[in-house]
């Protein structure tokens, strides 16, 4: 049996905010399997962004340990976080973070310039690969701005996909799209999913977060909801009934 | 991330604000450009001197009257003239190193062609050794030669500028010259030598056999210089050493007694007349040194709006696995390819601006490729002075709050 991808213990993270200390996270256990899909949820002010950065080996947390794909997180110093980072997770952001006048391949090419191990010869083929994924193998010399909210998210998911992570983390990814778009890029991440890559998403939408296979949600810094999702929605099939509602009113 | 790939990144994100950019290397531009033209400067200036001394003459030893010191009161160079032919004769007896030596007796006056021109320029009374001393060709006729000497003659020879303009387009040869009532044949005009190193005329003269000007044109016995030619120039050192114990026994000086002479060769003569140029060299360089340095601040400030503005960008490198050097080295490369590209620009700006001042003032100028390759390298220096610490600002940058910088 594969090691866990994530297997956090006791963490807690404070924050020194002048006199007060604030715990955004107040001792949290969670083990993600390989293959899960899961949905972090919780009101703002939960300690979901905490966790978020956490989970993507952004910050250190102020106890408690942290094994990512079998790699002890909390006792990296921040090159090996970096490198952690680049290796081992496939961000993908609200705001899509794709640099600005820098065509969709050299995007998706980016993860790779900065891998040590130089595990991949031909980078540039690497990236095509990934953007086919995603279904913009079309879209490759497009600068973000020529793109549609939707296809910039895609390419910053092939972005996500190109080291071939062990997990795939994304900060509400649905949370600049239109309603259809989210459902396409749940959808595709479901796709993903089936295809063995483990997820994990931090969103506060309940229709976003039925699309998971298992739902935790912080309040306070702690886990006050961890259950399997039933019925779990399946984006690709909502998808087709959006589009078939929509040309029907058409 | 390879060097390759880092030069991209910087050209692309300089590509993309040209505009400032451009303001931005424009310090460096002027301080690499103002570097060269002042070098280019310093550079003809020395080398026009250069040539002009070596066109002295070959090996030279040159004995001028030295200061006196009579009674402790030090008076000037040449204050106490105390030069004889004898000492010229002496020296040529008794020298080893010096194959040639002759004196040199100066008169001025005003000269008169045969058609009534009239003209003014100093007269050289030297011996016939004299012309293998100063290595100097003849473009018409010839020198004087020891019959002539001996004889005290008549006869002289025209420089360049005597000829032309007493003469005009005619041939001097033949034809006479008054020296002070004294009617002298001319038998030769010289090659024409240029400027000195101080700027004179060095074709403004009239040269004839020392016995002669002796006898009818100066009044007094002293003789300006005395000039000698070593063997070698491997020979010019020991050639002045001995010159100078040839002397002191000449004017039998005492042990206790200065030098009532000096004793210089070429080299000497060099140092003086490119000691000023070097100081101005050195002067100019500082003034360009210093724009380079103002430069290198205006990239510093450019770096630092850059690295704010790209605060985002390295929130995405980082999260997505950029080391903290990763990003310093980006920034790092940014500003030594900005300002080596300033450097290029300033090079090529260097070499129009020394071909412009070289035409419009007739200086010589001479760019070497040292400066050229020190100018880019400080430019490359200054990039990595001044873009370090924005770098290293980027580098510190937390990713969380990169990443969520508006």
């Amino acid at each position: 049996m594969a090691a866990d991808v994530i297997r956090i213990r006791g963490l807690t993270k404070t924050y020194v905010m002048g006199e007060n200390e604030v715990h955004a996270l107040a001792g949290v256990d969670l083990t993600v399997a390989p293959g899960e899909m899961l949905a972090v949820m919780g009101a703002s002010g939960s300690g979901k962004s905490t966790m978020m950065n956490m989970l993507g080996c952004l910050d250190k947390p102020t106890g408690g340990s942290y094994e990512l794909d079998g790699e002890r997180v909390e006792v990296m110093d921040r090159n090996q976080l970096a490198d952690l980072r680049n290796r081992r997770i496939g961000f993908v952001f609200q705001g899509f973070n794709l640099l600005a006048r820098t065509s969709a391949l050299e995007n998706v090419e980016l993860p790779l310039m900065y891998d040590r191990s130089a595990r991949r010869r031909d980078v540039a083929a690497a990236a095509a690969a990934a953007l086919a994924r995603v279904g913009l193998a079309d879209r490759e010399h497009h600068l973000p701005n020529e793109l549609s909210g939707g296809q910039q998210q895609r390419v910053a998911i092939a972005r996500a996909l190109v080291t071939e992570p062990a997990l795939l983390l994304a900060d509400e990814p649905t949370g600049n799209l239109d309603s259809r778009t989210s459902v396409e890029v749940l959808a595709l991440f479901q796709q993903l999913n089936e295809q063995g890559l483990t997820v994990v998403m931090v969103t506060h939408e309940d229709n976003i977060a039925h699309y998971a296979k298992r739902i935790v949600e912080l309040r306070d810094g702690r886990i006050v909801r961890d259950e399997a999702v039933t019925p779990r929605g399946n984006a690709t099939a909502d998808l087709a009934a959006i589009d078939a509602r929509r040309k029907g009113t058409a | 991330m390879k060097p390759q790939m880092l030069i991209r990144i910087a050209l692309r994100s300089i590509r993309r604000t040209k505009m400032r950019s451009m303001l931005t290397a424009l310090g460096i531009i002027i301080g690499v450009g103002a570097v060269i033209v002042m070098v280019a400067i310093g550079h003809g200036a020395k080398s026009r001197i250069e040539t002009s001394i070596k066109n002295l003459g070959t090996n030279m030893v040159v004995i001028t009257p030295g200061a006196s010191n009579t009674g402790n009161v030090r008076g000037g160079a040449g204050s106490f003239n105390r030069l004889k032919i004898e000492d010229a004769e002496k020296l040529r007896r008794e020298s080893m190193h010096m194959t040639e030596v002759s004196p040199v007796i100066m008169a001025f006056g005003r000269i008169r062609g045969g058609n009534g021109t009239n003209w003014r320029c100093p007269v050289y009374g030297v011996d016939v050794s004299y012309q293998a001393i100063r290595d100097w060709q003849m473009s018409d006729g010839q020198f004087f030669d020891l019959r002539d000497v001996r004889a005290r003659r008549k006869v002289c020879v025209l420089g360049q500028t005597v000829a032309t303009n007493i003469f005009g387009e005619e041939s001097p040869l033949g034809q006479e010259v008054i020296l002070r009532d004294v009617p002298f044949t001319v038998i030769g005009v010289l090659a024409k030598k240029g400027q000195s190193a101080s700027g004179s005329d060095q074709d403004d003269l009239i040269i004839a056999p020392y016995t002669t000007v002796q006898e009818r044109l100066a009044g007094h016995q002293f003789i300006a210089q005395i000039l000698g030619s070593a063997n070698t120039g491997a020979e010019v050192e020991a050639a002045m050493d001995e010159a100078k114990l040839i002397m002191r026994e000449s004017h039998a000086l005492g042990e206790w007694e200065e030098d009532d002479f000096q004793v210089k060769n070429q080299a000497d003569l060099a140092d003086a007349a490119t000691g000023a140029t070097e100081v101005m060299t050195i002067l100019l360089a500082c003034i360009a040194g210093i724009s380079l340095l103002v430069g290198g601040i205006g990239i510093m400030n450019i770096m630092l709006v850059s690295v704010t503005e790209r605060t985002r960008e390295i929130g995405i490198r980082m999260a997505i696995g950029a080391r903290p050097t990763d990003v310093l080295l980006q920034f790092l490369v940014e500003a030594v390819v900005l300002s080596l590209l300033g450097g290029l620009l300033g090079v090529a700006l260097g070499y129009g601006g020394s071909a412009l001042v070289g035409r419009l003032t007739g200086w010589p100028t001479v760019i070497d490729g040292a400066t050229v390759g020190v100018a880019l390298g400080f430019s490359a220096a200054v990039g990595v002075f001044f873009g370090f610490w924005p770098a290293r600002k980027a580098a510190a940058l937390n990713p969380i709050d990169a990443l969520r910088y508006e």
